[in-house]
């Protein structure tokens, strides 16, 4: 079996994590061939060939790639789809764009967010957010994924894949980038970090998840949020944890202000340690945690910040 | 310019899902079923538009069992113009795959010509994220996913997405695929007259046949079980004890 798996390349530079938790997704499938797309790639090319599982690395640098645009993205996937019996890709928000418009033009279904790999057809995913969990087995002649990185290890690395340079296809340019508004931040990556702070609703203002922020700082944590703190302008969107936001899974996951809505626990609930502190010892967040505090955070939040 | 607005009805999302014991699937019998809500985010969004006077005409179109006909009437209430039900299945635990509801959609858009299709970014019962996407493609149509913000300026869109790394802006040619995310607006409530008016506007029930569609498929669910359980733990006392109980005994600090 072969498996052409796209790496998650953001600005010319692999993002590792994502790409290292496919890998380990992908190997159990077959031969991994890692593809690094974008108007820069090579760097990405070559970091994307130390990682252990990778047994070659295709680069394709064009301006079409650039920005990872979905239709030009999926135009290059479809061109070297023949040959490999899965296309995968880590379930980042660039793979979720770009891996069902390749499955449609393959006529084939995409299986979005897999969980565990039973055999090369068979997978498992989570439904209603993460209330099943559905084992899907696929008629489809070519299996296109997107892998939930938070239940895979990372591949390490130490391997030394041969890369290939690739050519784009051309097309009707359909899409143009306007603008990123990224905001630039020291802190760990929310999906990488082994150690995430999250507030909710409860923390009430923006000015006032500074407090949060100060906690994770101490812990060098990432930070996270519930739908209703970056709803209510609290926190970034891309903050958000659950069903619609990013899966976490680290060694300890601390909410604070957080009721523990289905959603919300879609996103974390396979933390290694979970901790909540919440004012109403009947929030369902304490329901998943492993150590509750009720108490007002705003108490709370600022002593644990000095005593940890 | 019209718009196309497929809408999903899916398990209510305040239900507590359950997992049928012998592993087929999730009891769906007897439980209460809404409009997926990123759809009704769709809806909303199309509404807007037609308010600023670029659409002049809002399509609603659901695939799934007869019940859907509910959910249609739910987007004809807050602001649709017309639907279509596209009635695929008898049985309501059978899920159309994205890829056969895209082909179908296809079908409709042919048909109907709008310059603009606004999907949920995600039904929140297969959480599959991907109709939209796989639409556009079948297409040869440009795609704005998890919209944040939408602009029509002429012949283009202007699309914010909300992204892994934040936000990111592009332009797209219309005709185009958009998929609304949580942000993009707070969808309305249909008002009483407006829930009476819903049930004359036009309601057309076809099935995929008539669009030459195939539903069958292409992922056999083997079995569906419960996630893996998580037990409530110990409650602490005081900031002092859970950080003890933190060092100590599950020794993260
Ligand atoms: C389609 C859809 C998708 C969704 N996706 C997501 C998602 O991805 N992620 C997500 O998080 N949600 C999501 N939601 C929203 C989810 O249903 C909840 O509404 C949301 O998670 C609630 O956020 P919260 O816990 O911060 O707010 P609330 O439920 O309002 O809880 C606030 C908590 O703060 C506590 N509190 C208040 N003041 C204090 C204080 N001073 N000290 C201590 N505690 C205090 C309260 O006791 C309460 O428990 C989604 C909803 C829908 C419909
Ligand atoms: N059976 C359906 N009928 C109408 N619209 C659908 C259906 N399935 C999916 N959609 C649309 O596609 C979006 C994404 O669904 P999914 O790809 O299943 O996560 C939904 O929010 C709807 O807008």
């Amino acid at each position: 079996m072969t498996v052409l798996l796209l790496a998650e390349v953001n600005k010319g530079e692999l993002a590792v994590d994502a790409t290292a938790k496919a890998v380990t997704a992908a190997a159990q499938l077959g031969e991994v061939t890692a593809l690094c797309a974008g108007a820069h790639a090579a760097a990405a090319g070559e970091a994307a060939a130390k990682l252990d599982g990778v047994s070659k690395v295709l680069v394709a640098e064009d301006p079409s790639l650039d920005h990872r645009l979905a239709e030009a993205t999926a135009a290059l996937i479809v061109s070297l789809a023949d040959g490999y019996d899965h296309i995968v890709a880590p379930a980042t928000t660039d793979a979720k764009n770009v891996m069902p418009r390749v499955a449609a033009l393959l006529d084939v279904m995409v299986i979005s967010d897999v969980s565990g790999i039973v055999d090369a057809d068979t997978f498992e995913r989570p439904i209603y957010a993460g209330n099943a969990v559905q084992t899907v087995k696929s008629k489809d002649a070519k299996k296109v994924l997107t892998i939930r990185t938070s239940t895979f290890d990372a591949a390490g690395d130490g391997g030394s894949a041969p890369v290939e340079t690739v050519a784009a296809p051309d097309g009707p340019a359909l899409a143009e980038w306007v603008e990123d508004k990224v905001a630039a931040s020291d802190r760990p990556e929310l999906t990488s970090a082994g150690v995430v702070v999250s507030g909710g609703r409860g923390v009430g203002s923006e000015e006032d998840f500074k407090l949060i922020e100060a906690l994770a700082d101490k812990l060098g944590a990432a930070v996270g949020a519930s739908r209703a703190a970056v709803d209510s302008g609290y926190a970034p969107n891309d903050w958000q944890v659950g069903q619609t936001g990013k899966v976490v899974a680290p060694e300890l996951y601390i909410a604070i202000g957080i009721s523990g809505a289905i959603q919300h626990l879609a996103g974390m609930k396979d933390s290694k340690v979970i901790v909540a502190i919440n004012k109403d010892e009947d929030a369902p967040i304490f329901q998943v945690a492993d150590y509750g505090l009720v108490a007002d955070l705003f108490q709370a939040v600022p002593e644990l910040t000095e005593k940890v | 310019m019209k718009v196309l607005v497929p809408v999903k009805r899916v398990i209510d999302y305040n239900v507590k899902v359950r997992v049928k014991a012998d592993g087929s699937g999730v009891d769906l019998a007897n439980v209460k079923m809404s409009m997926n809500p990123f759809d009704e985010i769709a809806v909303e969004e199309a509404i807007r538009l037609k308010e600023k006077g670029v659409a002049t005409e809002i399509v609603a179109v659901s695939i799934g069992v007869k019940q859907a006909t509910e959910t249609l009437r739910t987007a004809l209430a807050m602001g649709a113009d017309r639907a279509i039900l596209v009635e695929a299945s008898e049985d309501v635990h059978a899920d159309i795959e994205p890829l056969a509801v895209a082909k179908i959609l296809k079908a409709i858009v042919e048909e109907e010509e709008p310059g603009l299709v606004i999907c949920g970014k995600q039904a929140i019962d297969n959480d599959m994220n991907a109709t939209g996407q796989m639409l556009a493609a079948l297409l040869g149509w440009s795609q704005a996913t998890f919209a944040s913000e939408v602009a029509v300026e002429g012949e283009n869109a202007v699309v914010t997405r909300e992204v892994d790394g934040g936000l990111q802006t592009i332009k797209v040619k219309l005709p185009a695929i958009v998929t609304a995310d949580l942000r993009l607006n707070e969808p309305r409530y249909a008002s009483l007259p407006n829930i009476m008016k819903a049930k004359k506007k036009p309601l057309d029930a076809k099935s995929p046949a008539d669009y030459g569609v195939d539903v069958s498929p292409r992922l056999e669910v083997v079995k569906t079980s419960e996630p893996a359980e998580r037990k409530a733990g110990v409650m602490v006392g005081s900031v002092d004890e859970l950080v003890a109980k933190l060092k100590d005994e599950a020794g993260v600090l």
